[in-house]
């Protein structure tokens, strides 16, 4: 099945849900909507074949609307096919449903976009912090976090 | 011991060798701990390996603080592992040795970022730094070898190890 | 007589010679049998996909020699290619870098499986391997000096193409090499597969069957040895794979001997490629005729007013993408490393993802190692093959 082939499955099934589907290098994305991402998750996953989520990140758009994407990159082990899944998400309400139950991979992603991005997931079993210390302050790999942490000035060379 | 903190044992001819003796064991034998943070331990570990071998200088790498009398701090250090290596020093018996290998364990290197300390010697009393995105092995050899210089150069190192004054160190 | 049913927890790592690195782990144990595993990552978070936003798109590249720091040139060309991908120059690239960067990253491939296999057998007790192991890699590492000057973090692929053509006489070197490659992992058979100790230590621990192994996302090696006929080299091939006759082994038996047997079988196979490569090998250009974004011939900078500009512009402010995002996926010598890049037609990329096989896979070792013993965490850990630096990035 192409990828010309899923999406029209997928719009078929969900079409209130696609708000875009975009191609670019070769590469499929589908922009969906974050309520129904748990549903589209399955119905790729048990209709479509793909089982393996390659991976899920947050990307910050500072200034525009809305701020936040989640990208699932999901991979058909089978067919050998990528797509790509995107969530728009508010940064008033940077939730969304958590995919852990559809492929087990996604709980420590998850963390990891919790962690970095501060988006938090719905409903997922041990949301932590991953890589930065529990105590943490802020979220770093938002795009108003400074790259040397708030407390710290950049290193500006040798004063000499 | 009821020693002023200053007082030492003097430099005559006894104690002169003395210390002499015991500096030239402590440096020939050097225990490294293995405690690889990053792409440096794997030099680290190639200088323990097959063809650099650090064996033959005696050193041998030891996995438990209590047995080792060097640190060598080989890799990047972030904010999370900086208590972890404050504890393992503080665990180390006197007298300790820290070497900062590479570039991210002297000055944090290219991650000038939120989660890494820039250098270890903010933390830590640094005798030998090694420069090297990673290091060579060689020349780690070359700073193992100076700490060994460092050692030998100690003064009152007998008095200190019995209790009297603290070890000199003129380097 | 009551029976104590406490567990005891304990805290291995970060600071312990077999996790791999600055892994944390903490055990609950009922006796000698593990109840729960919890592993704490993030000793290493250096904060490299933060640092890329502030990069230009050629300042990445050595950034990505310190994530997999065991496969420097695997990370390489992963980000070269994803950078190609978003430029749209993938067809561009000539023959004989493509050739190159396959030898190197297979020579990547049988480096970093020689580290996996020596602490591997050093952790489970084989000091024997460790030593031959490393004598092999540091042939590797010649090899690498010889080609980019570094003996670890190598910086040798560019955007577009190679820093350098391979200096003369190197070929031979690296055919000798690959040629002895396979008597060498014979050597490390005759050490370990018939071994009684090794079998008692490997078989049957750490078993994941398939199904749980693509949900939890394992990929690579780990994956193949669940029975999963998966290689992206050969199924989603990069860089001219497809031109190449290698075979991908399999094993069904799920568990850390398969996955040993899988690898070792890989370096075999890495060796038939580099020598077919070799093979191949004919001289022309090393980099892509793309002058905004690789850098001129230098006899072009000094005498031409073009080269010069376009010298000036690449090394000044770097090339911009248009807008759009791609992923990219190799497979590296650990499994599936995928970078995500994310262009906004600035001359830096505004999000520069990795996906680190080792981070997946090591989200499989709670439910490898639970109900099981003690000692089978550490034959475990080894078996996944992880590298904290592309865990915590």
């Amino acid at each position: 099945m192409s990828d010309q082939a899923i999406v029209e499955k997928l719009k078929a099934k969900f079409s209130a849900a696609v708000l875009d589907v975009a191609e670019y290098r070769g590469e499929t994305t589908v922009t969906v909507e974050k309520e129904s991402i748990v549903e589209i998750g399955t119905f790729l996953r048990d209709d479509c074949g793909y089982n393996l989520l390659s991976d899920l990140c947050g990307v910050d758009y500072l200034g525009k609307s809305p701020r936040f994407m989640v990208v699932y990159n999901l991979y058909n082990i089978t067919t050998k096919q990528r797509l790509r899944v995107k969530v728009p998400v508010e940064e008033q309400d940077a939730k969304v449903d958590t995919v852990s139950g559809v492929w087990g991979t996604a709980n420590w992603h998850e963390r990891e976009c919790w962690d970095l991005m501060g988006i938090s997931f719905n409903d997922h079993p041990d949301l932590r912090r991953i890589l930065m210390p529990a105590d943490w302050q802020g979220h770093p790999l938002r795009k108003d976090y400074p790259l040397q942490g708030p407390d710290r000035e950049p290193y500006q060379g040798r004063l000499s | 011991m009821g020693v002023e903190q200053s007082k030492t044992l003097g430099g005559g001819f006894i104690t002169t060798s003395l210390d002499k003796l015991v500096n030239w064991s402590r440096s020939r034998s050097l225990w490294p701990m293995t405690f690889g943070l990053a792409c440096c331990a794997i030099e680290m570990m190639a200088a323990g390996a097959s063809r650099f071998d650090l064996d033959r200088m005696g050193i041998l790498f030891r996995a438990s603080p209590r047995q080792a009398d060097v640190i060598i701090i080989a890799g990047t250090v972030t904010k999370k592992m900086l208590p972890v290596i404050k504890t393992v020093y503080e665990q180390m018996p006197e007298p300790r040795y820290v070497i900062a290998m590479g570039a991210c364990a002297s000055s944090g290197g290219v991650f000038d970022t939120y989660s890494v300390v820039q250098g270890i010697d903010e933390h830590l009393p640094v005798d030998v730094y090694i420069p090297g995105c990673p290091p060579r092995p060689e020349g780690l050899l070359y700073g193992l070898m100076k700490l060994q210089e460092k050692i030998m150069k100690e003064r009152n190192s007998f008095g200190a190890a019995i209790g009297i004054g603290e070890v000199v160190n003129e380097a | 007589m009551a029976v104590n049913t406490e567990t005891m927890t304990i805290n291995m790592g970060p600071q312990h010679p077999s996790t791999h690195g600055v892994l944390q782990l903490i055990l609950e144990l009922d006796g000698e049998v593990v109840q729960k595993a919890t592993p704490h990552i993030g000793f290493l978070h250096r904060g490299t996909e933060k640092l890329s936003e502030y990069r230009t798109y050629h300042q990445v590249i050595p950034l990505t020699d310190r994530l997999d720091y065991l496969a420097p040139m695997s990370n390489n060309l992963g980000y070269v290619l994803a950078v190609e991908k978003l430029l749209g120059i993938t067809d561009e690239i000539p023959e004989r870098a493509k050739q190159i960067r396959v030898i190197m990253a297979e020579l990547t491939r049988l480096k970093s499986h020689l580290v996996w296999l020596a602490c591997h057998a050093l952790d489970i007790g084989a000091m024997t391997v460790f030593l031959y192991c490393f004598r092999e890699r540091e042939s590797v590492m010649d090899i690498y000096e010889k080609v980019s000057g570094a003996r670890m973090t190598s910086n040798y692929f560019r955007v577009g193409g190679l820093s350098d053509d391979l200096p003369d006489g190197l070929d031979k070197e690296i055919r000798a090499f690959a040629e002895s490659m396979p008597g060498h992992v014979d050597t490390y058979e005759g050490l370990l597969t018939g071994n009684k100790i090794w079998q008692m230590r490997t078989k049957g621990v750490g078993v994941i069957s398939a199904e749980a192994a693509i949900d939890i996302g394992i990929t690579g090696a780990s994956l193949r040895g669940s029975g999963v006929d998966w290689d992206l080299r050969r199924d989603n091939p990069y860089c001219g794979y497809e031109d190449y006759d290698f075979e991908v082994p399999v094993r069904e038996e799920c568990d850390t001997f398969a996955r040993y047997k899988v690898r070792l079988d890989e370096m075999r196979q890495s060796s038939r490629i580099i020598l077919q490569a070799l093979d191949k090998l004919k001289p022309g250009p090393i980099l892509a005729d793309c002058p905004k974004v690789c850098l001129p011939d230098k006899k072009d900078v000094v005498n031409t007013i073009e080269g010069l500009i376009h010298h000036f512009k690449i090394v000044s402010e770097g090339f911009s993408p248009e807008p759009g995002e791609i992923y990219q996926g190799i497979e590296a010598p650990k499994g599936e490393l995928g970078y995500y890049l994310v262009s906004d037609g600035s001359p830096m990329p505004l999000r520069m993802r990795i996906r680190g096989p080792s981070f997946v896979n090591l989200q499989a070792l709670p439910q490898m190692v639970e109900g099981k013993l003690l000692a089978d965490v550490i034959a475990v850990i080894g078996t996944l093959d992880i590298v904290l630096g592309e865990i915590d990035r």
